[in-house]
């Protein structure tokens, strides 16, 4: 059955409802209980935004608070994923993986290949992504880019409640190392979820919008931000297909070439910096693989290439909003192929 | 009557006024955030000012310090200004960063504040920096960096702590342990019942002082200043103090024990137990010292009117600052 969920209770009800059918599912992080050797209540935090409030009382053996050591838990996380538990490694913020980043590229992303196919390494590491809080440089980020580049690695970014809770139990029954990042703005968005577990398949866009004049590939916040710009623009009669990439690696890029195919326009929104990003990355299969079906030349929306400000007037209008993405869909609408070409 | 302080009057006005000046930024951030006034994360150094100026009482602008997110009382305590501070925070053009950073990335190289820091552990690989940079340069300039009992068990802070032995560097690493990480208690994350310890283990000397103290932090404080100055090396110290509020503005602090932050407040308040020693001694009069409480009110007061009315950052800032290429 399903009601509605805020993305953040349905992270807590993947959680719970995987620890329950398989013990070997444990999860990791600082304050992820809280009160930890404290005099007060237990399970005092539930994670920093209390995404996992109350799983302790369901699942004491399977909760583990850790001190503020990323490279040793992640770590530990990594190699009890070798050794037959399913970890999932709670980090905060994706700003702190820099930390701990080694026990992620180097260890767990090769073990499967370097060892010649002998490693499987079931863990999931969680973070939150993402600007709009004010939490300025160092809390804000995306660096989805950075992961993707990573053989490996599977990379999640859900853009809605329902998406999260089925991915989520994907990545936590998946082989392979997950990257799942949680939009920390989408927390509070709802849909309807059902109420039994369900896994949704890594490497399946989902066509969020149907439409035949551009398409619009994106992931994560920009998802409702381009669905707005979609209604925006209907008014205005062009029809805007949007697709939530849902998971980044691996990548749908059959359902962005079809769309392309259909629509001839391609507008990539990306909440990551620019260059080496997953926008740059769809332009660049698009113009390689769909190069005759295109019309006009390929746009990005992207943050600009500087790192996130603390200021709300600066945040607002670093995050590509509705209107950017409306007025990039514009622009392709105004240009043609030959157009360019004639220039 | 004699002075039986190690500051003569004028030291102990200041040292009073820095610690006045941070605790009422802090309770008025206190308020203002509550209200909504102010965006973000802001966490507060209230309760531990004791630590902070009775450390830096004894630096320069050329001493270098690396803060953490906790960081407006080392600012204030290292001569940051102030109003620069508050604009900063409140995002406005005029603040310390232009608006940039926010709470917890205000920095002021010119004063020899390196940066609060949102990363834990992040400013003991930079001090180490500030300290191998004094030494090749020939002057006495040492690096502090400042990092609570949770932020101690960070790998950058272990590799901090010996590499600045086996270099002999000019570096102070100083504990902030103040019982909690976030909710999370040091008995249950920190090993060693003891930081001396670990001193010990990394070939450095350990000092544990009471935070709350002022005239113990000061003293503990003027020794590893003078040792590391004197190319003697890094020390440790631990200060042990409280926060008076919650780990970040909106904690529910559930994980204290009941009555736990009215007893802190009664009777380990840093600036009460400061006011006590100094007039029962004789050396200060409550007199002097409220009119500096005056003062410093009226400071904070016109601190957030003048970054309330300051400019925003013009939208062209979102692009200045940062190597740009399309
Ligand atoms: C690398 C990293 N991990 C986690 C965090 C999130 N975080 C911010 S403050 C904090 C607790 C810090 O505790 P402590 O070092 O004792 O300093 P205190 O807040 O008590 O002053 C945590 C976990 C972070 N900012 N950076
Ligand atoms: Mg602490």
């Amino acid at each position: 059955m399903a009601r509605t969920l805020s993305m953040k209770d349905a992270i807590n009800e993947a959680l719970d409802q995987e620890m329950t059918r398989d013990p070997t599912v444990i999860m990791m992080g600082e304050d992820i209980v809280g009160g930890a050797g404290a005099a007060g209540e237990d399970d005092a935090w539930g994670g920093v935004l209390g995404v996992s409030k109350g799983l302790y009382a369901k699942h004491p053996k399977q909760m583990i608070d850790t001190p503020l050591s990323e490279s040793a838990y992640v770590g530990a996380a990594i190699g009890a994923a070798t050794c037959g538990l399913r970890p999932v490694a709670e980090l905060m913020f994706i700003d702190f993986m820099g930390v701990c980043l080694d026990q992620i590229y180097n260890q767990a992303a090769k073990f499967r290949y370097m060892f010649g196919g002998k490693a499987e390494t079931p863990v999931v590491i969680r973070a939150m992504c993402g600007a709009g809080f004010r939490a300025a440089a160092q809390h804000s980020q995306m660096l989805t880019p950075i992961f993707a580049h990573i053989p490996g690695l599977k990379v999640v970014c859900p853009s809605n409640a329902y998406d999260t809770k089925g991915l989520l139990i994907q990545a936590i029954r998946d082989n392979d190392p997950v990257i799942f990042l949680e939009h920390k703005n989408l927390y509070g968005s709802e849909c309807d979820v059902p109420e039994e577990p369900y896994a949704i398949p890594f490497g399946e866009a989902n066509v969020v919008r149907e439409g035949s004049d551009v398409t619009i590939v994106t992931y994560g916040l920009m998802v409702p931000n381009s669905l707005t710009a979609a209604e925006t623009l209907k008014k205005e009669g062009i029809d805007v297909e949007v697709i939530d990439l849902r998971t980044i690696s691996p990548i749908d890029m059959d359902t962005v070439i079809e769309s392309v195919e259909e629509t001839g326009r391609l507008v990539c929104v990306d909440e990551a910096n620019p260059r080496c990003s997953i926008a740059s990355d769809i332009s660049s299969v698009v113009a390689q693989d769909a190069f005759g079906a295109l019309k006009a030349p390929i746009e990005m929306v992207t943050a600009p290439h500087a790192p996130v400000p603390f200021t709300p007037s600066l945040e607002d209008i670093y995050i590509p909003s509705p209107d950017r993405i409306a007025d990039a869909v514009r622009k392709t609408m105004a240009s043609s192929k030959q157009e360019v070409a004639a220039q | 009557m004699s002075n039986p302080f190690p500051l003569e009057k004028e030291g102990l006005l200041e040292a009073y006024r820095r610690m006045k000046t941070i605790r009422e930024f802090e309770e008025r951030l206190h308020v203002d955030f509550g209200r909504g006034d102010i965006p973000g994360f802001v966490h507060l150094y209230a309760g531990e000012e004791a630590a902070g100026v009775g450390i830096m009482m004894h630096l320069q602008d050329h001493d270098r310090i690396a803060s953490t997110h906790r960081g407006h009382g080392h600012c204030i305590a290292k001569g940051v200004d102030v109003k620069g501070m508050m604009a900063e925070i409140y995002g406005k053009s005029t603040g310390s960063c232009a608006g940039k950073g926010g709470s917890m990335h205000i920095a002021d190289l010119s004063k020899g504040m390196m940066g609060a820091n949102g990363i834990l552990g992040a400013g003991a690989p930079l001090v180490c920096g500030a300290a191998l940079a004094a030494q090749k340069l020939g002057h006495d300039g040492v690096g502090i960096t400042f990092f609570g009992d949770g932020a101690s068990n960070q790998g950058t802070v272990l590799e901090s702590m010996n590499l600045a032995a086996i270099w002999n560097l000019p570096a102070i690493f100083v504990v902030e342990n103040n019982g909690y990480a976030e909710s999370t208690s040091v008995d249950y994350a920190v090993a060693s019942d003891s930081y001396v310890d670990r001193a010990t283990g990394f070939g450095m000397p350990g000092i544990t002082v009471d935070g709350t103290d002022f005239f113990a932090v000061y003293e503990a404080a003027g020794e590893v200043v003078k040792r590391a100055r004197e190319g003697a090396g890094p020390t440790l110290l631990e200060c042990k103090m409280i926060r008076f509020f919650g780990h970040f503005e909106g904690d529910a602090q559930t994980y204290r024990a009941p009555g736990e932050n009215e007893d802190n407040r009664a009777n380990r308040d840093c600036l009460k137990i400061f006011r006590a020693k100094v007039t029962e001694a004789g050396v200060l009069t409550d007199a002097e010292l409220d009119a500096i409480d005056a003062e410093v009110m009226d400071l904070i007061e016109e601190a957030v009117e003048e970054a309330k009315a300051a400019p925003l950052p013009a939208p062209e800032e979102l692009t200045t600052d940062v190597y740009v290429s399309y």
